[in-house]
């Protein structure tokens, strides 16, 4: 999550934009206004459903937890162990990095390569909140189609690139 | 929108029957998460107002729209790979940009590569897993992108 810090915004100069948007309509300030406008239309969109997404994700926070996935996932191998790296990369929230990590413990617990670069690419293509969003903005044909195609290359790919690094005899770099 | 409410009251109800307790956590935790994006989502709402005043529709469209999707899937992945911006900012923008005429492809290719590359991420992934290892999954990640982005391309206009 300290990627959030990224975008900061004075709370000052917010203060400053309402003023200029207020303004900005009460002496018809053209392109005042229009932002104005583009501003409330765009918060309205958000208003709307992000309370229903923000509950879902909560909700998803609560009942599924990572520790027991994580512990099932250095039980099982095969193709199973495949299913289960959705399965764990399904609730998560955050990104890329928070997953490295995560990664990295399925591996010391005995997963494979491939398995990790798979759990890497599903945190990528299939994380329920990033969906919800998704589908939400973009449509639930876009999310659909996009699932349907991503997950394969991911499974294919990580596959393919995870064997090619075993047989190099890869070696992961020290760790304290 | 309506099938998220109903998604929603479902979950919820199913969550009271079975534990009010940790329903009540999930709102709280949900909420905190929410208060959290607040801030970096209001910086965004009010740069893209901005922005997109500026930039008239027809721009965008000539630039990032249908008929000119692989410029606008190369530079859309560009930008993906190399910036870190969290998921409930990003498909409400991309929502922005759909409306304003922005191709799926185009949109495909920014939101997938902003959550399968990680330039900003490469120093961490590469101390946990090593240089080859970081460098190859994230080729091989942008190399998914565009073949995600080229499935939409093909299917624009009709099965969306």
């Amino acid at each position: 999550m300290k990627s959030l810090k990224q975008f900061p915004l004075k709370p000052i100069l917010f203060v400053l934009f309402l003023i200029f948007i207020v303004i900005s309509f009460l002496i018809e300030f053209a392109p005042g206004v229009a932002v104005g406008k583009n501003f409330g239309l765009f918060s309205f969109q958000m208003v709307k459903v992000l309370p229903a997404i923000f509950i879902l994700i909560g909700l998803f926070d609560i009942w599924v937890k990572r520790e027991t996935i994580v512990k099932q996932l250095g039980e099982t191998g095969g193709i199973k162990s495949f299913l289960w790296v959705f399965i764990l990369a399904a609730p998560m929230a955050g990104g890329l990095l928070p997953a490295i990590p995560i990664a990295y413990t399925l591996y010391q617990k005995g997963a494979r390569l491939t398995v990790v670069l798979t759990f890497l690419g599903a945190v990528g293509v299939g994380r329920i909140p990033m969906i919800l969003f998704e589908s939400t903005f973009l449509g639930w044909k876009f999310s659909i189609i996009r699932i349907i195609a991503s997950i394969p290359l991911v499974v294919v790919t990580g596959i393919i690139l995870g064997r090619a690094l075993e047989k190099s005899d890869y070696k992961l770099p020290e760790r304290d | 929108m309506g099938f998220l409410y109903i998604l929603t009251v479902v979950a919820v109800i199913i969550s009271l029957i079975a534990n009010r307790q940790k329903t009540k956590k999930a709102f709280i935790v949900g909420s905190k998460m929410l208060w959290m994006i607040t801030p970096p989502f209001i910086s965004i709402l009010v740069s893209v107002s901005i922005l997109l005043h500026l930039m008239p529709n027809e721009m965008i469209v000539d630039y990032l729209g249908d008929s000119n999707s692989y410029f606008g899937v190369v530079v859309a992945s560009i930008i993906g790979s190399i910036t870190v911006i969290p998921g409930p900012i990003v498909y409400p923008l991309c929502g922005i940009l759909l409306e304003k005429g922005v191709s799926y492809s185009v949109i495909a290719a920014f939101s997938s590569s902003l959550m399968m590359v990680g330039v900003l991420s490469f120093p961490v992934e590469r101390a946990y897993f090593g240089n080859k290892f970081a460098l190859l999954r994230n080729i091989v990640s942008l190399f998914i992108t565009l073949v995600i982005a080229l499935i939409f391309s093909l299917a624009n206009g009709r099965i969306i």
